[in-house]
């Protein structure tokens, strides 16, 4: 497992950036057994990570059950070029 | 009804502006709805065209977007109704409610009001729908299109990185970002 972005840690008590990238890495799964266990011990102590996590945690789920989506930019484009040519159709004839 | 009541209304509509303000917002109630990328797109462009067209009839009552919303389920219905008709009137157990209990129920009646029991919770989940996307738009560009082609469109790192041109570092420092602020400002629609 490399993970460059972090200074490898051989401890189990981690800084509060770390635990807070690895809380954002396993909001997508993407955080190690490892990572994961050194984030609960901090998470034992660290009121200010306590709360980063509850709330993080909460936008994963709220995002997810809304199951959010949203438009491409090139399909905004599109829909905003047609409107545009209806929005002046419309004036002419008003 | 004249339009001069219009200017007197409490409520004004903005054309200009409802394809910014409004179109992630209707996409994605229609979306959740329909289930189909290219469908859900032609509705919500029928719908500001359909908007266009009965501007006139608009009293003022309701809010633009309330306004635009009655106008996408009317549009919606219709699509349910022609996908019914081509299916001779089979029964239909419609994607967006999975929940046992509707198992069986006629596309009529699901189509009628589909949140019908639980009004009180489908305006909050508009609410909360509404203030996703309007915390979504208080983001940085860059960052809003990292954080949803990320977050919404499940793309790994490594494809966004090579997008982007960026490191994972530079990824993960942007992903953390965005979520301190959307939790910044989702936090108070939570409670």
């Amino acid at each position: 497992m490399k993970d460059k972005d972090m200074k490898k840690s051989y401890s189990l008590f981690i800084p509060c950036d770390e635990a807070n990238h690895v809380c954002d890495k396993s909001q997508y799964n993407e955080a190690s057994l490892l990572e994961k266990i050194k984030l609960s011990i901090h998470l034992m102590y660290c009121k200010a990570c306590q709360k980063y996590t509850k709330n993080n945690t909460k936008l994963t789920k709220i995002l997810k059950d809304k199951n959010v989506s949203y438009m491409k930019d090139n399909e905004v484009t599109d829909l905003e070029k047609q409107f545009q040519e209806q929005l002046k159709e419309f004036s002419d004839k008003n | 009804m004249s339009t001069n009541t219009n200017t007197m209304a409490e409520h004004q509509l903005d054309p200009n502006s409802w394809i910014r303000n409004y179109s992630d917002y209707l996409f994605n109630y229609t979306i959740s709805r329909v289930d189909d990328r290219e469908i859900a797109k032609d509705l919500v462009q029928e719908t500001f065209f359909a908007g266009l067209r009965s501007m006139k009839n608009f009293e003022g009552k309701a809010s633009e977007r309330t306004w635009l919303v009655s106008i996408l389920k009317r549009k919606i219905i219709d699509h349910y109704r022609k996908i019914n008709s081509n299916k001779g009137k089979a029964e239909v157990r419609m994607s967006y409610n999975s929940s046992e209990e509707s198992e069986g129920d006629w596309l009529e009646e699901r189509v009628a009001d589909p949140y019908a029991s639980n009004a009180e919770s489908d305006i909050e989940n508009n609410e909360l729908g509404l203030a996703i996307h309007k915390c979504l738009s208080t983001l940085p560009e860059k960052q809003a299109k990292i954080f949803k082609m990320k977050t919404i469109d499940n793309f790994d790192t490594e494809t966004i990185c090579n997008e982007f041109d960026i490191t994972s570092s530079n990824l993960w420092v942007i992903i953390h970002r965005a979520r301190t602020s959307m939790a910044a400002c989702m936090e108070k629609n939570w409670f």
